[in-house]
């Protein structure tokens, strides 16, 4: 009866096909807010649907110097992943009681699977291109993990715990995160790493449209594609729910809570969108520059200020 | 229809080549993509890797060094993949025709599925292009 509750709960919502249309309706809102910075129309809402819809229905070539089981398995190894976190964050938040020890590592664990599935699935692909954005990606993930790491560890050490329950216990109990000086710092440094783990302009450089072509998924074709699509659009709505989870409160369905839910999720999209639209890319060596530099003192001090008490 | 023709139709995916044209049906081709035309709203979107390609755009007459590479773009293309020749030149290669490393019109080498003739034409010419296009599927 379990196994088939946790497969319920994997498959369906807030698992795979929950997460699935959500993040993809996330996307659209990237795209549609792009246009309206362009002053533009933009796409209709099922934009993002018939694009997958699409991908599914074409031929998958897979390269002649491809290594073809790691080409293809690793986008399916990086969506399970995704859904993965998705759904714990999603269980935790819904149900703080089926929280365990140590969740929160898990899911920042889980989180970066689908950043090294992208690198090992673009090396195997046997394009110099691709090859050149797996290093970038790998770079750039040495970049932004540590100030990450750090700054969630300011959430941690006021809750005085790995696990969800107490850190969303804490926040509803005694205000959020964010009402604090270590919180504030914590949460701009957050959205910059989020930034680069989305691989989103200024941090866009594995992908590289106008340099690498795609980069780190540019040989993939069809539904090869569809997937690593897939993986991206729900990375783009875990991160921000977990985002919120550590800094914001958390997201709740019971009463008015729904509202400010969706409000606290939009915000936070919109805020990555137009960080997005508002920047050119940045290079690899200026991008580490950025995380090890400005971003690490930065979460460094929150730490300070979360130990002093601020 | 199936669906996922009914999918293609609603997006495109445009992969851009050009073939040894005198780079101004490229222009004409970037103002059709600029927010000006919004091609966006139908889907359209310019990718950067022929694996992502719908429809392949083709400007200019098939010169004798780029022919090759014509050939295997054509064979990289993800099946089911749509032609459009944008420019005269392209068609019937216009005032190149003469040329010493010209080698003939691009639908003697690949299937082409519409023309779009100009010199150059304007991109509402080359909108229409693509509608017309979709219309066949």
């Amino acid at each position: 009866m379990d196994l088939a509750r946790y497969f319920f709960y994997y498959l369906i919502f807030p698992g795979f096909l929950f997460t699935a249309v959500v993040g993809l309706l996330t996307t659209w809102v990237d795209r549609k807010v792009t246009a309206r910075v362009h002053w533009r129309v933009g796409p209709p809402w099922y934009q993002p649907f018939a694009d997958t819809v699409k991908l599914l229905g074409k031929e998958i070539i897979v390269p002649a110097q491809a290594q073809k089981t790691g080409f293809l398995l690793m986008p399916v190894i990086g969506l399970a992943a995704a859904t993965l976190a998705s759904t714990i964050l999603w269980v935790v938040n819904l149900a703080p009681e089926s929280s365990f020890i140590g969740d929160s590592i898990v899911v920042l664990y889980i989180l970066t699977i689908p950043a090294v599935s992208m690198i090992i699935g673009a090396s195997a692909s046997g394009n110099p291109l691709g090859i050149l954005g797996s290093s970038r990606e790998m770079k750039l993930l040495f970049a932004y993990e540590l100030p990450l790491v750090i700054c969630l560890l300011t959430t941690i050490y006021k809750a005085g715990s790995f696990s969800f329950q107490r850190i969303l216990e804490l926040q509803q109990a005694g205000g959020v995160m964010l009402g604090s000086f270590s919180g504030v710092i914590a949460f701009i440094v957050t959205i910059m790493c989020i930034q680069a783990k989305l691989t989103f302009i200024p941090f866009d450089i594995p992908e590289a449209e106008t340099e690498l072509a795609g980069g780190t998924h540019l040989e993939y074709s069809g539904a090869a594609l569809a997937v690593v699509r897939l993986n991206m659009a729900i990375m783009f709505f875990v991160l921000p729910i977990f985002l919120i989870t550590m800094f914001w409160g958390g997201i709740s369905f019971v009463g008015w809570r729904i509202l400010t839910s969706i409000l606290k999720y939009v915000a936070i999209v919109v805020i990555i969108v137009l960080i997005k639209n508002t920047n050119p890319r940045v290079r690899i060596d200026q991008a580490v520059r950025f995380f090890w530099g400005p971003m690490l003192i930065l979460s460094i001090i929150a730490m300070i200020l979360a130990v002093l008490g601020y | 229809m199936s669906l996922a023709l009914k999918a293609l139709k609603k997006s495109p995916w445009v992969f851009h080549v050009n073939t040894g044209a005198c780079n101004n049906c490229d222009i004409e081709i970037l103002d059709a993509l600029t927010p000006r035309f919004d091609v966006e709203r139908f889907g359209i979107v310019l990718v950067g890797s022929i694996r992502h390609a719908d429809v392949l755009l083709i400007s200019g007459p098939v010169t004798r060094n780029v022919l090759p590479r014509l050939k295997r773009l054509y064979e990289q293309a993800p099946k089911p993949i749509k032609v459009i020749v944008v420019g005269a030149c392209g068609c019937r290669c216009g005032i190149f025709r003469d040329g010493y490393n010209i080698i003939g019109p691009v639908d003697k080498y690949i299937p082409v599925d519409a023309y779009v003739p100009g010199c150059p034409p304007k991109p509402e010419t080359i909108i229409a292009g693509v509608v017309k296009v979709l219309g066949t599927l």
